[in-house]
């Protein structure tokens, strides 16, 4: 060791290192290695992780000059060697051409433990975050050593707090002291992340098992009993399968037995034709038995005296009981927390898809309350803003700028659109409102089969900007993406502005003068004409916009308005018409209704979306008239 | 007392059925002249010149005519725009076609187990049977609904009472809460899609997507070439279609037809004046829905195979457009609409049509017969409210 030391100062390389020390890089051993690593980690060069990860996976080379290289394998079978120092390339060789260092198992766990202590006694401390971080991804019983080591040594409170926990999700699984994993397992209480509970999930998993008397030494989690915690049938087929008892023919097997004794058309003295019944087949098995053809028959009284030999019982994969109860407890205390977290993500879901149904229904809501139209072309507005998007984002590249220039422009476009269909259509049905519903239909189908025709039938992409396509995580249970945030926000935004429009202008109180009346409107001044146009372009123009978020969120296809229409419709009636705040209401108990129906049964959500149509269908019996319902004389109707 | 004061003046003798209804003879005349020529032109009956898939197509052209009937009847008549009869519809191909596709799977079964040295039990067949109609789902057991399946006659009972008691039910919820107008056609439109996405999932028991198919082998027949059996069901939708118009032909007419179509004029006024609305408008809604759940179990066998995307709402609104554009409030433009536009756009779709070269465009009919069927309709609902029957006004008047 002493001259291994005297030579310390003097290296100023990694390089120069190794080749102090060249025989043991070149020929490493379980007893020498630890020298190796101890003359490293007093160097304290830069480098040294990388070439100890290298090392390990054995990439490390010597080559014909003695000298040491990282090396990475090519297609061709040749090496790039790899300056162990600076990190640059110094040429390829061929594999012949160099020796490969390949350290044996042990060696390799020696190098590993110490790579860990390296990397997290680096004095940077984001690289000891990111050691901490791939520590955490493949936990070894060997850090633990290291990271108690490197724990004693932090000074950074965060990082302590991680390699605290970190420490204990170790021990927790690998230590081997009963006290030491109790109390890591009580330093993981309350701890809701997926880590600590599925370390704490596999410490109580059970295998299921059975003896003659139940075990002494075995951690038993539940006994079963027979017909009641398991059936007979499947505790019989259990001892089938160990070969302690002779399995229980099914009914294919007695089938098969009949089938192999056919003599002369007869099984056992009943004729072939009459076995159609299970009663003649078992009849026949039975006269088979009697003359010891076959096996006897295991009977339900066999069954249950063979079962009640034994014990059922489900024990833990762990045999140390102290530590499964522990476990257990944990669990249970982070029970209510994480039912906490679940609720409040569901109630983000709900939030965003009722935020979404709100922009897709609101335009509908302001058209419907104030001219009693049914617009059934109000999806294809949808569409209609969305694909305005993508052609937007066609021509401007930036996602960020094209966004900015879509939104007006998708206002403007279907603006424009619902300001001439009213004109030269809407206008005309005002007194037969069955009709408008059937007219606007044929447009519906006419801009769908338009857009078919333009766009084609395959889905064009509307790509949210970089800002938009993270996730905002709360912790591990509650995450929303920052796409859903947006168009929460959106909503919110047309929320107000809306109640702005027409609650503090003008134009709000003339609409809101023709929703109420619009005969004593115009004897007002008002021209209800003129009213209806600029409302049935504003909730036009909404849905545009609506369109380039729900672009953003699902995918641009000709068929996407026709997805959210009838769901509009039915945030529109349940809500009630003609009121901003009805909408809301519609939309926030549709929304949650579906993710709450959704959240029972998760992988259907076919299934969530009848029950809320049927929801509906029975809410609309008990409020014909919506949430929100208007009183007075502007509900007549 | 009034009743000693009525006299015949007060209260008028009852027209005769055809005398209020002078269309039911010209059209169980035309009908019968129609069915006729066909099967005269079939391959089957007649020279041959009409092919056996057309055949097909005009029977199943007759059976939409027959749930327009009863879409005019509900809408034209008594005025509830339901955007769920072609639900109704459906309810009975799939009524139907359970029946069909479980026993022509028992025949394969029995055929493919007959083959063992031993023959097989009930609960064999069974067995084998839900894991060849289920297999496509991943399920091997016979659900519930299919109780009724191995027998035909209960079956054909569903295709009546399934969607009978839908709309019963569905009707009886929705007029009692005096739910009207835009109101009900949205209920009856959530309805339907309700049904639908119902349908659309595996484990209800109806294979999900997949649908039913193999619907145009009938169990029994199986020997019967395509083309005699195409004809046996032109017949029997023909013979439906008749029946059909004279039933609502008597619906539409006499005292009970005045008073929906009261109803559909004033329905205050009509409860005001002492009438049990809601169950006038129920039995119109059930009756309607009967109608069209046995068009449509005439339909699916003709078809061959039904899928949940048939009873998608978009199919329920097309029924609107053919009643609107043939003219509603006559039975007759009910028959012509759907007849015109189901025909016509089968043509246009099927690459019937030849295409027309503009020399800058080029107008492909697939492409754009959609496009123009929606604008059409704009036009039929804008200027010719009346419909295609709007004309039979104009020539009568002319006459006169």
């Amino acid at each position: 060791m002493a001259p291994v030391a005297d030579a310390q100062t003097e290296a100023a390389t990694l390089q120069d290192v190794l080749q102090e020390v060249s025989e043991i890089v070149a020929n490493p051993s379980r007893a020498q290695v630890p020298r190796l690593l101890e003359r490293l980690s007093a160097a304290e060069l830069p480098g040294t992780a990388e070439f100890l990860r290298a090392f390990s996976e054995r990439e490390v080379v010597q080559a014909a000059d003695g000298r040491f290289f990282l090396s990475r394998e090519n297609a061709d079978q040749t090496l790039t060697l790899i300056d162990p120092d600076s990190g640059e390339e110094h040429g390829t060789v061929g594999t012949r051409e160099v020796s490969q260092i390949r350290p044996n198992a042990g060696v390799r766990r020696e190098i590993n433990a110490s790579l860990v202590q390296f990397e997290l006694m680096d004095p940077d401390p984001a690289r000891r975050r990111a050691a901490l971080a791939s520590a955490a991804r493949s936990p070894d019983a060997d850090q633990i050593p290291a990271i108690a080591a490197a724990l004693k040594a932090e000074d950074n409170a965060d990082i302590r707090a991680r390699m605290e926990r970190l420490l204990d999700l170790l021990n927790a699984r690998f230590a081997t002291d009963t006290a030491i994993r109790v109390d890591a397992i009580e330093g993981l209480r309350g701890d809701i992340s997926t880590e600590a509970r599925r370390v704490l999930n596999q410490l109580l998993q059970t295998r299921a098992d059975f003896a003659q008397t139940l075990p002494e030494d075995a951690n038993i989690a539940l006994i079963r009993q027979p017909g009641e915690d398991i059936s007979l049938i499947a505790a019989y087929a259990v001892l089938a399968d160990a070969d302690l008892v002779p399995p229980r023919p099914g009914r294919n097997a007695i089938r098969d037995a009949l089938r192999a004794n056919v003599v002369d058309g007869m099984v056992g003295g009943i004729p072939v034709h009459q076995l159609d019944t299970d009663e003649r087949r078992l009849a026949a098995y039975r006269a088979l038995e009697d003359n010891g053809t076959l096996a006897p028959l295991v009977t339900e009284a066999d069954m249950q005296a063979a079962v009640d030999q034994y014990v059922f019982f489900d024990a833990y994969l762990e045999p140390d009981q102290g530590v499964t109860d522990a476990a257990r407890e944990a669990l249970d205390s982070t029970r209510t927390l994480i039912g906490l977290f679940q609720f409040a993500s569901l109630t983000l879901d709900a939030l965003s898809l009722a935020s979404i149904f709100f922009l897709a229904a609101i335009g509908l809501a302001i058209t419907f309350g104030v001219m009693r139209v049914i617009n059934m072309a109000h999806g294809e507005f949808i569409m209609m803003g969305a694909y305005t998007g993508y052609v937007i984002q066609t021509l401007i590249p930036d996602y960020t700028l094209s966004l900015v220039v879509a939104l007006p422009t998708a206002f403007v476009v279907t603006f424009a659109a619902g300001v001439m269909m009213e004109r030269l259509v809407i206008r005309h049905l005002y007194t037969r409102p069955l009709e408008t519903l059937l007219a606007t239909f044929g447009i519906s189908i006419a801009l769908q089969q338009l857009a078919k025709n333009i766009f084609g039938t395959q889905a064009r992409p509307l790509t949210a900007p970089d800002w938009l396509a993270g996730s905002v995580a709360f912790n591990d249970l509650v995450s929303i993406s920052t796409l859903r945030v947006g168009i929460f926000f959106m909503a919110l935004a047309f929320l107000l502005m809306l109640l702005f429009i027409l609650n503090r202008t003008r134009l709000g109180l003339e609409v809101r003068a023709v929703t109420q009346n619009p005969g004593m409107a115009a004897s007002m001044g008002i021209n209800p004409g003129r009213i209806n146009m600029l409302t049935f372009g504003l909730g036009s123009g909404i849905a545009g916009v609506a369109g380039v978020a729900i672009g953003m969120y699902a995918q641009v296809t000709s068929e996407m308005g026709a997805n959210y229409i009838v769901q509009s419709f039915m945030t529109v009636v349940v809500g009630g018409v003609g009121s901003v705040f009805g909408t809301l209401a519609g939309a926030g108990l549709i929304g949650s209704l579906q993710k709450g129906i959704e959240w029972f049964n998760p992988t259907n959500t076919l299934a969530a979306q009848t029950y809320m149509v049927l929801f509906i269908i029975l809410f609309i019996q008990f409020r014909p008239k919506g949430i929100i319902a208007l009183k007075g004389r502007a509900a007549g109707d | 007392m009034v009743l000693t004061t009525t006299d015949t003046t007060a209260r008028p003798p009852r027209k005769s059925l055809l005398r209020e209804n002078p269309s039911v003879l010209w059209f169980m005349g035309l009908l019968g002249l129609f069915t006729l020529i066909v099967s005269l032109l079939s391959e089957a009956t007649g020279i041959g010149v009409i092919s056996t898939s057309l055949v097909k197509i005009l029977g199943m052209t007759l059976c939409l005519c027959l749930v327009a009937l009863a879409m005019d009847v509900v809408w034209g008549y008594c005025g509830i725009l339901s955007l769920g009869h072609f639900a109704f519809f459906g309810l009975g191909g799939y009524a139907i076609g359970m029946s069909l596709m479980y026993a022509r799977t028992e025949i394969v079964v029995r055929d493919n187990l007959a083959r063992g040295t031993i023959p097989p039990t009930e609960t064999e067949v069974l067995d084998a049977v839900a894991a060849q109609i289920f297999g496509v789902v991943g399920s091997s057991e016979l659900p519930l609904i299919w109780s009724f399946a191995n027998s035909l006659p209960l079956q054909l009972a569903m295709v009546v009472l399934v969607p009978g008691l839908l709309a019963l039910v569905f009707g009886w919820l929705a007029f009692r809460s005096r739910v009207t107008g835009v109101y009900l056609s949205i209920l009856t439109q959530a309805m339907t899609l309700a049904l639908s996405l119902y349908l659309f999932q595996n484990d209800t028991g109806l294979r999900g997507n997949n649908g039913l198919s193999g619907l145009q082998n009938i169990p029994g027949f199986l020997d019967v070439p395509q083309s005699v059996i195409s004809m046996w069901f032109f017949w029997a939708s023909a013979l439906a279609l008749g029946l059909g118009y004279l039933a609502c032909a008597w619906v539409v007419s006499g005292k009970f037809g005045a008073v929906i179509q009261a109803i559909r004029d004033n329905e205050a006024r009509v409860r005001f004046l002492g009438y049990n609305v809601e169950g006038y408008k129920l039995f119109v809604f059930t009756l309607t829905a009967v109608i069209s759940g046995i068009a449509g179990a005439l339909y699916y066998p003709q078809a061959g195979i039904i899928n949940p995307a048939e009873v998608a709402p978009i199919a329920s609104i097309y029924l609107a457009v053919w009643v609107a554009i043939g003219g509603r409030g006559r039975l007759y433009g009910a028959v012509i609409g759907a007849a015109a536009v189901s025909l016509l756009s089968s043509w246009l779709t099927g690459g019937g049509a030849p295409n027309i070269d503009l020399g800058f465009y080029r107008i492909v009919w697939t492409d754009w017969w959609l496009v123009l069927l929606g604008l059409g309709f704009v036009a039929v609902t804008l200027f010719f409210p009346k419909g295609i029957g709007g004309l039979f006004d104009y020539l009568v008047r002319k006459q006169s």
